[in-house]
Formats: C-alpha cells, sequence, structure tokens
C-alpha cells in the first residue's frame, strides 16, 4: 500500500483553563487521541458540532496550533519536528481556508494583493510572474481577473470566500485544509463554491480535509467521513457504510437530529443518553471499511 | 373560516436605495397556525418582521401596506400603542440570544421585567411566574437559574430563557427570527420540539424566518418564500416542498445537499 498524504496518530491538544487565582487550572482536552490517515485525492470529512475538537485538529496539523503530544506524517515525514523554516516549506503543501470570508481578509488590502501575499512571502517568482499568477488563480476560481485592484468589502460572502482559496491556492498545495469553508453561506451559493472545490479538486489533483458541522453536505460530497464528539473521532469510514449504518449513539443522535425535508417523514429523534457508550472505548472495525468506538 | 390573526397586506419597505427591501408583499397567520417566511441572507424576510413590529431603523421606512392584527392596523397605531403590542400581544424571538439578552442582568430578573412592564404580574408574584415560565421551557433546577446570568448559559439554555420571556405575556403570536441559526443540530432538534410543544400548548401562531427548508418541514404548515424582497411562492409546506412552481424556490431546494444538490461525481 502506498504512504498515505497524510496520517495524523494519536493527535493530542490540552489546554489549560484557568479557574481563579488560587484553584489549579483545569485541563480541557480538546483533541485527545484521534488518529486518522488521508490518502492521495480523498475528500475527507471531518464532522462534529461545536467544541468537538474538529477546528483544533486542522490546526494542529497545519501547526497553527501546536499540538501537545501525537504525531502527524505528512508523505511519510513528521511535521510536528520540523523547524520553523522547515515547517514554512512544508506549508507550500498543506493550505487552509477558513470559515468567515469576512474576518480572513485584511479588509485594507486589495484582493489582488491578498492572493499574491503567499508567493512573496515565499519569494516566488518576479512581480510580473506573480502578477500573470494571480491573474490565472482569479480566473481558476471563477473572479473576474480585472478585480485585482479592489478592496474585500467589494465582494459579496461567496466571492470572498473564492479569494480566499484563491489564496489557498497559491503555492500549488496538495492538501488543503477547507475549515467550515461554506458554512457561513447562503445555500444557494454555498452550492456553488462546493461545485468549485470540487472542480478544483479534479483539476488540480487536491487533497481536502473538510471539517464541517453540515452531515448532508459532508454525506454527498466526502469519500470518508470521520465523526468527532468531545475530542474523540467516534466513528469513522467510507460515507456509504458510515450513513447506511450509523453505530455509535453519538452518530445515530446527531443525525436524526437533522429536519427532513420531507414534512410527512416521521420523526424518530434519538436522544444522546451519555451513559450508553463508554467514552474511552477504541475504535473498532465493524464492516467493509467502517469503524466505531463501542464495544 | 375566522378572520386571520395577522393579515399583512401589499406591504412595502425601502432603504431610500433603488429597489424596494420589501416589495408588495401580502400574507395572513390564523391562530395557532405556523407560517414559515423562507429566503436567504437580503431577501427581506427579517425586514418584514421588523416592519409588522415597526422596529425599522432608520434609512427603513414603511411606504406602503397595511398590517391587521386583532382587527387594528398596527402601521396607524400611536408608538404607545404600539409599545402595548411588542411583547404583550407579538413577542419576537432573535437568532442570537447573547446579544437579545442584557448581559448584566440574571435571566430571573428579565423574565421578571418582561411581565412586570406590561402589568402582567406584581412584583411579589413576578419571580414566582418567572420560574414557572423556566420550568415551561424545560430548564433544569429553575429555581437555582433564576439567579444566572446569561453568560453562565448555554446556547441552547439561552435560547430557552429568550422563549421563555417571548412566552411570559402569553401573546397570541410569536415571530421567531432564525431562532436555531445558530445552534448546534442536536441542540436545534431540542428547541425545535420545544417550539412546537409549547405552540400547541398555548395555541400560538408562529411566523418562522429561516433559510432553512428543513426546519420549515418539520414546523411549518405552510410557507412563503421570499427573494429580493418579493413573496415569489406561498402555499401548503407539502405543495411547496413537493411541487415548487416558481424558479427560484425550485433552485433553492435544489441547492439543498442531498436533494439535488452538488454530489461527487
Amino acid at each position: 500500500m502506498t504512504t498515505p498524504l497524510l496520517d495524523v496518530r494519536h493527535l493530542v491538544k490540552h489546554f489549560a483553563r484557568k479557574q481563579g487565582l488560587f484553584r489549579a487550572p483545569s485541563v480541557v482536552k480538546a483533541v485527545d487521541d484521534v488518529t486518522f490517515t488521508i490518502h492521495e485525492g480523498e475528500m475527507f470529512g471531518l464532522v462534529g458540532e461545536s467544541g468537538s475538537g474538529k477546528s483544533t485538529t486542522g490546526r494542529c496539523i497545519l501547526r497553527l496550533i501546536e499540538p501537545t503530544s501525537g504525531d502527524v506524517f505528512f508523505r511519510g515525514e513528521n511535521v510536528l519536528q520540523f523547524s520553523t523554516e522547515r515547517m514554512r516549506l512544508a506549508r507550500r503543501d498543506m493550505q487552509i481556508v477558513f470559515q468567515d470570508p469576512y474576518s480572513s481578509l485584511n479588509p485594507r488590502m486589495r484582493v489582488g494583493d491578498i492572493v499574491e501575499e503567499p508567493l512573496v512571502i515565499h519569494r516566488l517568482g518576479t512581480k510580473p510572474e506573480r502578477r500573470a499568477r494571480v491573474a490565472e488563480l482569479f480566473q481558476l476560481v471563477g473572479l473576474e481577473p480585472g478585480h485585482v485592484m479592489r478592496y474585500p468589502h467589494e465582494f459579496s460572502g461567496g466571492q470572498r470566500q473564492r479569494i480566499g482559496i484563491a489564496r489557498a491556492l497559491a503555492l500549488n498545495p496538495a492538501l488543503v485544509i477547507a475549515d467550515e469553508a461554506v458554512s457561513a453561506l447562503d445555500v444557494s451559493i454555498q452550492a456553488q463554491v462546493v461545485k468549485l472545490l470540487l472542480d478544483l479538486k479534479e483539476r488540480l489533483k487536491l487533497t481536502y480535509l473538510f471539517i464541517a458541522h453540515d452531515l448532508r453536505l459532508v454525506e454527498h460530497i466526502c469519500t470518508r467521513v470521520a465523526v468527532m464528539y468531545m475530542g474523540k473521532i467516534v466513528e469513522v469510514g467510507d460515507t456509504r457504510a458510515l450513513f447506511n449504518r450509523p453505530t455509535h449513539p453519538y452518530t445515530q443522535a446527531l443525525l436524526s437530529a437533522i429536519p427532513v425535508l420531507d414534512p410527512d417523514a416521521p420523526r424518530r429523534r434519538i436522544e444522546l443518553d451519555p451513559r450508553s457508550f463508554e467514552r474511552d472505548a477504541p475504535l473498532r472495525e465493524i464492516g467493509a471499511e467502517h469503524w466505531a468506538a463501542v464495544q | 373560516m375566522d378572520k386571520p390573526l395577522l393579515d399583512v397586506q401589499h406591504l412595502s419597505v425601502t432603504f431610500g436605495g433603488q429597489t424596494p427591501a420589501v416589495d408588495d408583499v401580502s400574507f395572513s397567520i390564523a391562530r395557532g397556525e405556523t407560517l414559515g417566511l423562507v429566503g436567504e441572507s437580503g431577501s427581506g424576510k427579517s425586514v418584514t418582521a421588523f416592519s409588522i413590529l415597526r422596529l425599522l431603523q432608520p434609512p427603513g421606512r414603511i411606504t406602503a401596506g397595511r398590517v391587521m392584527f386583532e382587527g387594528r392596523d398596527l402601521l396607524t397605531l400611536s408608538e404607545r400603542g404600539m409599545r402595548e403590542i411588542r411583547g404583550a400581544h407579538i413577542s419576537l424571538i432573535f437568532q442570537e440570544p447573547m446579544t437579545a439578552l442584557n448581559p448584566v442582568m440574571r435571566v430571573g430578573d428579565q423574565i421578571a421585567e418582561a411581565l412586570l412592564v406590561h402589568g402582567q404580574a406584581a412584583r411579589g408574584e413576578a419571580r414566582a411566574r418567572a420560574e414557572e415560565l423556566l420550568e415551561a421551557v424545560k430548564i433544569p433546577d429553575a429555581a437555582r437559574r433564576l439567579r444566572d446570568y446569561p453568560h453562565q448559559l448555554s446556547g441552547g439554555m439561552r435560547q430557552r430563557v429568550m422563549i421563555a420571556i417571548a412566552l411570559a405575556c402569553r401573546p397570541p403570536l410569536i415571530i421567531a427570527d432564525e431562532p436555531t441559526t445558530a445552534l448546534d443540530v442536536t441542540i436545534q432538534a431540542q428547541v425545535l420540539d420545544l417550539l412546537r410543544e409549547l405552540k400547541a400548548r398555548y395555541h400560538l401562531a408562529l411566523l418562522l424566518i429561516t433559510h432553512d427548508f428543513g426546519v420549515i418541514a418539520e414546523m411549518a404548515d405552510r410557507v412563503a418564500v421570499m427573494y429580493r424582497g418579493k413573496l415569489v411562492e406561498h402555499g401548503s409546506v407539502r405543495d411547496v416542498l413537493r411541487h415548487p412552481s416558481h424558479e427560484y424556490t425550485r433552485n433553492l431546494l435544489a441547492a439543498v445537499p442531498g436533494i439535488g444538490g452538488p454530489t461527487t461525481p
């Protein structure tokens, strides 16, 4: 078997939470022993609700947050051992698109400069070459190359997200971490941006870690899915296998909570009973390409 | 058929721009009924709700229409008369409970305030009523929670407090503007269940504003679809979801993942 593009092993991130002057800080286990692999060309979905640790996981992989322990192998090399300089080089291959198209773009920079900035930081190309690359990137993500001199506020939410995507693609990355990249968008705009992400995946041979809370969306675009709950992956597998036979009580509760578009569909909410499962249960193979943390 | 509880006729609103924010919108809600008002950002659905309560901020201005509620036109009512309507006859639940609640006031006092302002309870009994309301919205250990500040509550709990305040004066109509949009899906499910139960218990009418057709399918009797300030489609939830007649509705439904939305090739 080939080396996976990304191999995350026993990733842990603890945050200390101050409890006041005279009390010892408590530890929040934001990411608690998370292991998964992503192969080249995959669209891997990482889903969970607020506070599940999915975004922290994404940021630890890029070392935007330093993990407490664990290993992150990218093309077989452990990026957590990289020097600062080496890490900077590695980031050419691993890029992130953030959720909020309003706060993730500097409002005082022209959008052309925003997209060009990664090339400047990595000292790639001459000025005219970089300009040409920016125009090419604008075209690639469906923006008007003539708009490079405009400022972010002149663009709609969907267009801003395209700018964020263009910036992420500037350095020709192999892995793109999309952290709730379409969550803030209206549903019709969301559909367009998702289509763009899928197109780019084919054209540029990208691999995605798609972090999201919308299970309906993940079900339809991801090849494999991991479900996170309170810092742990409770279920992971081939999308079809997981959605056909959700097995962990949390996955079942989460799926049953999604409003169904059919007014005549019977509503069968499954309430999560925290006593119904062991939090520390290891992932166990429960079917072909399907694992769940159940006894 | 009975006269509708709320009857909005030919409502138009402008913010001074070229195109009106709300353009000749008409709909009605019967007692005990849930009408879903659905649309994307900027479609005018929230502006419509704010116009009904005359809470528009300038330069927003109602240019035409009538808003008949319990036999009176709210648009011609005095400001004093309007204050009586707000909260006591029509109350509003916002999307973001953290900004809608007063951060430096205990939640019990905020509920009691709603009762006191409208003369629904004497000072002595307001507290007991507040506790009852927290129990009605299923907040565990209500007596103790009365003393909490909003930041001590989770997002779902805060939205329950908002609902308790909205219910305080037993209004016949509640306008809920994206009440569950900021919540996680499992918490959303609980809040929707609660709203459904309270609606049945108090025979409430609900104007439910949302961008989520799934929420509409679960909650509403009828649905009105807004696009660029206009009502483009209006009908029973079943009809609109099964046989959308307007192109915009069809596109909107097609964009929902899992219906006709983006899929891997």
